[in-house]
């Protein structure tokens, strides 16, 4: 294969050509083993009943409104297709609801995670790139164009099924509601409001002239520059609902952030008390079984509430200790009598 | 010529040849259907990616090999050649040299082109040459004038890779003569002891022979690659399953789920209903899932192969630096089956042993000598060699003997000694050159005789020179003069060859030795005490593996001379039955001999052979020899090189004349194996050890092998074998040795050892071919000339030896270096190294692919069967090149589980490897098991975390490409930490720094991943997913590597073990292969040799050829000896060549003439005419003197064809087999013999009558 060059053929003396590179090679000794398993297991139990705890000390209210039962408050939006449809869920806390409380809503049996509808959306449509505004790519079909030829912005399954329920959350105090300002700022990733996503320049000083010549989704109510017109920051592609819809989530059963409850009397939490919860119904799910629900919930420093990962890590620990003895059992019935033979 | 592309056509040639490759072009195929978007899941690039690298890394390794073809050829090309153009010589460059050129060859140059040699050629290899002689008709165009008014025609063959035939016809001047290989001279070989010799170019360029052997060597494959095709296709059709299965799921799914959710989900235009989105789905599945058909799969091995190479290539240990050559993996594809090799055959001369021989020993009138006192034990190798300069001013300073007592003998003037070594300085035929005054380079034809002449010049009876009718030496400084009066030469009936001379006082002498056997029937009565007492020092001898010699006189009368010499005369001039005639007075004349002594000679094995054979017989590997030798020699190197040793119970020799002989020795043989192993194991003899099961399997072996082996047989048609051909195969307790040119395979596997003697070049390749065929196992070959070609060519793995015999085994090999031991190492360290790695190698790799493919399985139920992929298209684009191909590479590159010095003590560690227990479908199946469990326990972990778990900063979590990173890293950490657990730890860092940056740099960059790491990574949940999973995935595997540790220890994993001990100990280690080792490294000298007390003794250790005497008396040989013989040479000149030449046609019953065709080159490819050549008529009374110098044992067969009279059945043999001589080509020697100018050497040691 190769010539070694000219003079002596001797091969180099380096331990790289010798394969003497210093190694290190471990050996599976009981003296490492053993312990490495007694003590991975005795950590993993630590760190588990440390989450489990934590996990704990989590509160969660979760409340179905998809009005699936003839008495659940949200049945009769489920029948009427009205365009504006309004329910109240009420539920009451007993305790302090400690905060800062995040207020998600969630769908289950919505396939957000299929092929078909992940790829369906216009990358160059949403970094505000007008050319393509006219010409919507072809993943987007069938909601590229509407029935008239007109490109839709924003194009695409996941713009164009955007969850648009909305909420208005009152405390029952006395009698009277007290709504609980929503704070909605903040509510998607950095990266997608900062990076990500970028709204077209505006055309002679006004936004909406940006989107001439197209048409709003075919599901949407309003355009994506009508989005917000409180706050130019909370527009268009930039819209924090849109942003939180368009971050598709990886299984069928997912829950979504809607509103942080960090402001005014609630900054420390939901007091104890009744709520009422007004659902603007919009979004249908019933056609394909989906259930729709509201979620309270606060964080610790693990995230959300999560008895999964406690129980697995003791699970796994207490594993790990087993292991270690039977394999210290093994060992000492084995491995001894070989060594006196 | 040799090269296979050009800049032009390298690109599309190179893709053309890529895309046969069944790999290639299935993603070929997949990057197909991934442009048509209904299909497609992933973008395209992730497959053109990979497979572009993958193309791209094989067209440079492609163009890098082309390269350097291109660079030899054009070395080979523009070598300066002298070409005769209009009579005067040119300089002219070997490629543009054609066919009909005339050329001119000098000492010592390479010949590049097939052509005729007009002058008498010798072809030297090693110490023996290849005589190539010129048509004698040529001999007077001996200058360049002449030549260029030659306008000959020659009629040939077309072109063919035999080596070792020729024929064609010379039609010249009206008259036809037929050219034969012995005037060719072939590409590939030196000339040698020759000045120039001018020749005609006959095939040039593709058409020589060289390059028509050379062609497309077959592709050997290994057997892991064989597996892994399987191995492959299995996962072809598991995907294939995985595909239907989802596929289904899909069309379940639309039509439960799909259909409802329309109203968010609409179906694609082409798609109504869900059968064909099922349809749809399968293929996009197939895209998906790509990845466990791994692409880089074969890349990787090649790449792996090729740093293995590289290491035997680089291995200081396997560098002679006497020869200066490293050792050279000459194919890249074999590596892994050097640590699986089960069966060795090696070739004897120039490979296990030197082909050098020195004088050891010698019993002298029942006196041994040469046995140096052990007085000191272990410091006998301190005896310094006795120094002959001192007193005898002619001794060969490289002569080394190391008893005193014999100096001191020959100086205190014992009759016996000195007539001893009177013997041996004239009881010849070699031939001596005085360069200057005391400067005596003797020319033997075989070893032995030179080393007995350099015993006694350095003991002070100095063979100077001889005529046809005298020797002149010099005994103990003063110069006699003997003439010679008959020499009664050797031949393989004889077994001794005897000389009777006459000395300056008129005393006539018969001077014999020969075989003990032979001449201890003809001594006289009186010498029977001495006969004794010698027979017991040859056993002695015999035991050490020492070839011996018995020496005698018989003191002659007159008239005892007169009336023999009357009948010796008239026994040479008959015609009919000379041969028997001449014998017949030969045995009447050598009787009532007088026993001297007995000789020793050493042939000396290669160094470290013995040691080798006992660590490679300890790995069960088993060795067998395969040699054109004799029997005694053949038995006498097995004992030396320790393949035969005393705690074989018995050694088998089967030694039939007949088919039917040959089969009732077998199967006798075959019943004492049983009954022997039997008994063993009913007297529960606590000594067997591991190989009497191998004999026990062995017996089992199934009887149909024989059969096969029949058809074979019946190929060598004469029922009268030659008797001394012979197939020896020696056993752990039973050796056997067997006759006839058939083996039954059953029998000669149950033994531990096989000798098999007098083979041809081609019955090696069969027996190769046999074993590979029915034993299913490993074979390599190892040999260094051309004769070993074939079975070199047949093994999986050929083995050349490199160096001193020319290039053709090397050429032919795929492994190559300079010592045999080195073997060992190849195979111990290398082989077994290599094997190792690419075992866990092809295990990790699986495992990985699995593990990373399965993930999709398992997410198609939680994302409608859509295909829709968990990770990111980088990520799976570069997930298989990038992220995991370097840490396995390096494992399958760098890993050592015990370090070389311990392979090579515990030789047993070699065992896996021959029986293929690291990677079989069952490791696979273990591999794809555990894969599978990752994937399972890399999605559902995460899977149950994050479906639930919530950012801290209220953001979920549960983002599918969160998911990805989660998975991705624990996965890493899973690899990574297999990759530490039995790698170098260095490279871990440096591969998960890579690994990290890639995490962080790669990442950011993609679009809509964008803020994936950086969100993810934050969370504390996910680097506890990570550890999670990561534990999970490792502890099993952890806790069960370590509960088999315990419970069934390898012996890898003891040896690391104890390693680790000693090394905390400091204590020096080692037992098993030291001991053996150790034994053996003492043998510098035959001292250190391991005796064989109560063997049976050697026979006669002549390895020449006869005719030489005949040559000598002639005086034919004479011309070249002195200058002042030239012109008694030249005198003579016409005689003897006209006898070479009756004697070449003669031999050459093989030569067709052709008729003359009117063309007068190589091309002329029409096919020749049979016609008998005229001188198949001469054939009957022809003497076997042949113008060959065959020291070469191995070459044997040559002798065969020598003297198709003398022995009928061996030469019809020989002929039937087709090629039992193979031309070994290093060198060229030529004689001027009537050329004018000075002769071109000064001495010779055989030519023609």
């Amino acid at each position: 294969m190769k010539n070694e060059g000219e003079g002596s053929e001797r091969p180099d003396n380096t331990a790289f050509t010798q394969q003497r590179l210093p190694a290190w090679q471990p050996i599976l000794s009981a003296g490492i083993v053993i312990p490495g398993f007694l003590i991975i297991g005795l950590a993993f139990i630590g760190i588990g009943i440390g989450l489990f705890l934590t996990s704990q000390t989590i509160q969660v209210l979760e409340m179905d409104y998809t009005g699936v039962e003839k008495d659940s408050p949200c049945f009769r939006c489920t029948i009427q297709s009205s365009q504006n449809c309004t329910c109240d869920v009420t539920f009451s806390l007993s305790t302090l609801f400690t905060g800062p409380v995040f207020f998600y809503y969630g769908l289950s049996n919505y396939f957000q995670n299929f092929r078909k509808y992940g790829v369906s959306k216009d990358y160059y449509q949403l970094t505000g790139d007008t050319k393509y505004f006219k010409s919507p790519q072809d993943v987007c079909a069938p909601y590229a164009y509407d029935s008239k030829s007109n490109p839709i912005v924003p194009c695409g399954a996941i713009a164009n099924s955007m969850f648009n329920d909305t909420f208005e959350l009152y405390q029952i105090i006395n009698g009277t509601k007290k709504q609980v300002p929503l704070d909605g700022k903040g509510i998607s990733w950095w990266t997608d409001y900062n990076i990500k996503y970028r709204n077209p320049s505006p055309v002679n000083g006004s936004f909406a002239n940006a989107f001439e010549g197209t048409v709003k989704p075919i599901n949407w109510p309003k355009a994506a520059y009508e989005l917000d017109l409180t706050d130019p920051y909370n527009n268009g592609f930039l819209n924090q609902d849109f942003l939180v819809w368009m971050r598709r989530s990886a299984l069928p059963q997912f829950r979504k952030l809607y509103r942080r409850i960090t402001e005014g009397d609630y900054s420390a939490g939901l007091p104890a008390g009744n709520y009422s919860l007004t659902v603007h119904y919009n979004y249908p799910v019933l056609s394909f079984d989906g259930r729709k629900k509201v979620v309270f919930s606060n964080v610790s420093w693990m995230g959300g509430k999560n008895d999964f990962l406690g129980i697995a890590y003791l699970v796994v620990g207490s594993l790990c200790v087993v292991m270690s003895v039977v394999m210290l059992i093994v060992y000492a019935k084995f491995k001894f009598s070989d060594d006196d033979a | 010529m040799t090269s296979k592309y050009n800049i032009i056509t390298f690109l599309p040639v190179n893709l053309f040849e890529q895309f046969q490759e069944v790999a290639n072009t299935y993603f070929l195929f997949l990057l197909i259907l991934q442009l048509i978007p209904q299909i497609s899941s992933l973008s395209w690039f992730t497959t053109i990616v990979p497979l572009v690298l993958v193309l791209s890394i094989t067209a440079v390794k492609d163009a890098t090999d082309d390269y350097f073809r291109h660079k030899s050829d054009n070395q080979v090309n523009n070598r300066q050649s002298q070409v005769l153009i209009g009579g005067i010589l040119q300089k002219e460059k070997w490629m543009n040299v054609r066919v009909g050129d005339i050329i001119k060859l000098e000492n010592n140059q390479f010949v590049a082109h097939n052509s005729e040699s007009f002058f008498v050629f010798f072809c030297r290899s090693e110490t023996n040459m290849k005589v190539r002689q010129s048509l004698s008709v040529t001999s007077e165009l001996g200058d360049p004038n002449n030549l260029a008014q030659f306008d000959g025609e020659v009629v040939c063959e077309p072109p063919n890779n035999k080596l070792d035939r020729f024929c064609g016809t010379l039609y010249w001047k009206d008259c036809k003569y037929p050219l034969s290989n012995q005037n060719m001279l072939l590409r590939g070989c030196v000339l040698r002891n020759t000045e120039s010799c001018y020749g005609l170019v006959i095939f040039a360029g593709p058409d020589t022979k060289l390059m028509q052997n050379s062609g497309r060597t077959k592709f050997k494959r290994t057997s892991i690659d064989r597996l892994m095709n399987t191995l492959v296709l299995w996962i072809f059709g598991f995907l294939v399953c995985m595909g239907v299965i989802l596929a289904i799921g899909n069309a379940v799914w639309e039509k439960e789920v799909g259909a409802l959710f329309q109203s968010f989900l609409p179906w694609d235009p082409p798609v109504d209903n869900f059968l064909f989105s099922a349809f749809l789905s399968f293929w996009s599945y197939v895209i998906i899932l790509n990845t466990v058909v791994p692409i880089s799969l074969y890349v990787s091995v090649e790449v792996i192969r090729l740093g293995h190479s590289y290491f035997i290539n680089w291995d200081r240990r396997m560098f002679c630096s006497r020869s200066n050559t490293a050792a050279e993996a000459r194919t890249t594809t074999l590596n892994e089956e050097l640590g699986q090799v089960e069966y060795i055959f090696s070739d004897k001369t120039g490979t296990l042993t030197q082909n050098i021989m020195t004088f050891n020993k010698c019993s002298i009138n029942g006196h041994a000598y040469g046995e140096v006192m052990n007085i000191l034990g272990a410091q006998q190798k301190r005896v310094q060699p006795l120094d002959f300069s001192a007193w005898n001013p002619l001794a060969d300073r490289d002569f080394c003997f190391y008893d005193q007592s014999l100096l001191e003998a020959v100086m205190v003037g014992e009759p016996a000694v000195h007539e001893f070594f009177r013997v041996l300085s004239l009881c010849h035929t070699v031939m001596s050159e005085e360069k200057s005054e005391g400067e005596l380079v003797y020319k033997a034809q075989s070893p032995d005789e030179g080393a007995l002449v350099t015993a006694a010049r350095n003991f002070g009876f100095v063979f100077r020179s001889r005529t046809p009718g005298t020797v002149t030496t010099q005994e103990l400084g003063k110069a006699v003069t003997y003439t010679l009066l008959a020499i009664l030469d050797f031949n393989n009936i004889r077994k001794r060859m005897s000389v009777i001379v006459r000395n300056p006082k008129g005393r006539i002498r018969l001077y014999c030795k020969g075989a003990d056997t032979v001449l201890f029937e003809r001594l006289h009565s009186c010498s029977h005490d001495l006969m004794n007492i010698t027979s017991d020092h040859l056993n002695e001898y015999a035991g050490d593996g020492l070839r011996t010699l018995a020496v005698a006189y018989r003191d002659l009368s007159e008239e005892q001379w007169e009336e023999w010499s009357e009948r010796f005369r008239g026994a040479d001039k008959a015609t009919d039955c000379r041969d028997d005639r001449l014998a017949a007075a030969y045995e009447e004349i050598e009787q009532d001999m007088m026993l001297l002594g007995a000789t020793a000679i050493e042939d000396k094995l290669q160094e470290g052979v013995p040691e080798t054979i006992a660590i490679l017989s300890l790995a069960n590997i088993k060795i067998w020899v395969l040699t054109g030798d004799k029997q005694e020699t053949a038995v006498n190197i097995g004992y030396s090189c320790k393949m035969l040793t005393d705690d074989m119970t018995e050694i088998f020799i089967v030694n039939g004349h007949t088919v039917q002989s040959v089969r009732e020795e077998l199967r006798k043989a075959r019943e004492r194996m049983l009954e022997s192993t039997r008994t063993r194991d009913g007297g529960k003899e606590a000594e067997a050890q591991g190989w009497v099961g191998a004999c026990a399997f062995g017996n089992g072996c199934g009887g149909g092998a024989a059969a096969n082996w029949m058809p074979d047989e019946s190929k060598c048609p004469p029922p009268q074998a030659p008797p001394s051909s012979l197939l020896e195969s020696i056993s752990g307790e039973f050796a056997l040795i067997i006759s006839g040119h058939s083996l039954f395979l059953e029998t000669a596997c149950a033994c531990r050892a096989v000798i098999c003697c007098r083979v041809t070049p081609l019955q090696k390749a069969l027996v190769v071919e046999l074993v590979k065929r029915h034993k299913k196992a490993v074979t390599l070959a190892i040999g260094d000339g051309a004769n070993d070609v074939s079975m070199i060519k047949t093994a999986h793995i050929g083995v050349g030896i490199s160096g001193q015999e020319g290039i053709q085994a090397v050429l032919a090999s795929d492994y190559s270096f300079s010592q045999f031991r080195f073997l060992q190492r190849l195979l111990l360290v290398h082989g077994r190294w290599s094997y190792l790695r690419m075992c866990r190698f092809l295990c990790y790799f699986f495992y990985k692919n699995f593990a990373f493919t399965m993930v999709h399985f398992w997410f198609g139920f939680f994302c409608g069967f859509s295909a829709q992929t968990v990770y990111d298209q980088y990520f799976i684009t570069l997930y298989n090149i990038v992220y995991t191909s370097l840490p396995v590479l390096a494992m399958g590159i760098f890993d050592q589980d015990v370090p070389e010095q311990r392979s090579l003590e515990y030789p047993k560690l070699y065992e896996p490897g021959q029986l293929n227990l690291l990677f079989n479908k069952r490791e696979f199946f273990i591999c794809i098991a555990q894969g599978i469990y990752t994937s399972v326990v890399l999605f559902f972990i995460p899977y149950g975390v994050l479906s639930h778990a919530t950012q801290s900063n209220g953001v979920p979590l549960a983002d599918y490409q969160t998911f990805a990173i989660a998975l991705d890293t624990g996965y890493w950490t899973a690899i990574n930490h297999f990759f530490i657990w039995g790698s170098l730890g260095t490279y871990f860092t440096i591969l998960f720094a890579m690994h990290s940056s890639i995490l962080f740099n790669i990442f950011p960059k993609q679009f809509h991943f964008l803020g994936s790491a950086h969100n993810t990574l934050g969370q504390p949940v996910v680097w506890l997913t990570i550890a999670l999973a990561t534990v999970i995935c490792i502890a099993p595997v952890l806790a069960f590597r370590f509960l088999k540790l315990d419970l069934k220890p390898q012996l890898s994993d003891t040896v690391r073990y104890t390693q680790l001990v000693l090394q905390k100990k400091r204590k020096p280690a080692g037992r098993a292969g030291r001991g053996v080792g150790g034994a053996g490294v003492a043998s510098g000298s035959s001292l250190g040799r391991l005796g064989r007390g109560g063997s049976r003794r050697s026979g006669y250790a002549f390895a020449h050829q006869e005719g030489f005497g005949e040559l000598i008396t002639s005086g034919k040989n004479m011309r070249l000896s002195s200058l002042a013989l030239a012109t008694f040479a030249s005198r003579h000149s016409s005689s003897w060549i006209d006898t070479l030449r009756r004697k070449k046609h003669a031999n050459s019953t093989g030569v067709q003439n052709t008729p003359p065709t009117g063309e007068d080159n190589a091309a002329s490819s029409q096919a020749p005419t049979l016609s008998t050549s005229s001188s198949a008529a001469g054939e009957a009374g022809q003497p076997c003197n042949e113008p060959i110098i065959t020291q070469n044992p191995d070459d044997i067969a040559l002798s065969v064809i020598r003297c198709p009279e003398r022995d009928a059945g061996e030469c019809s043999t020989a002929t039937l087999q087709e090629a039992p001589f193979v031309w070994k080509g290093s060198g060229v020697r030529i004689s001027g013999a009537s050329s004018p100018g000075p002769p071109p050497i000064a001495e010779e040691t055989s030519s023609g009558e």
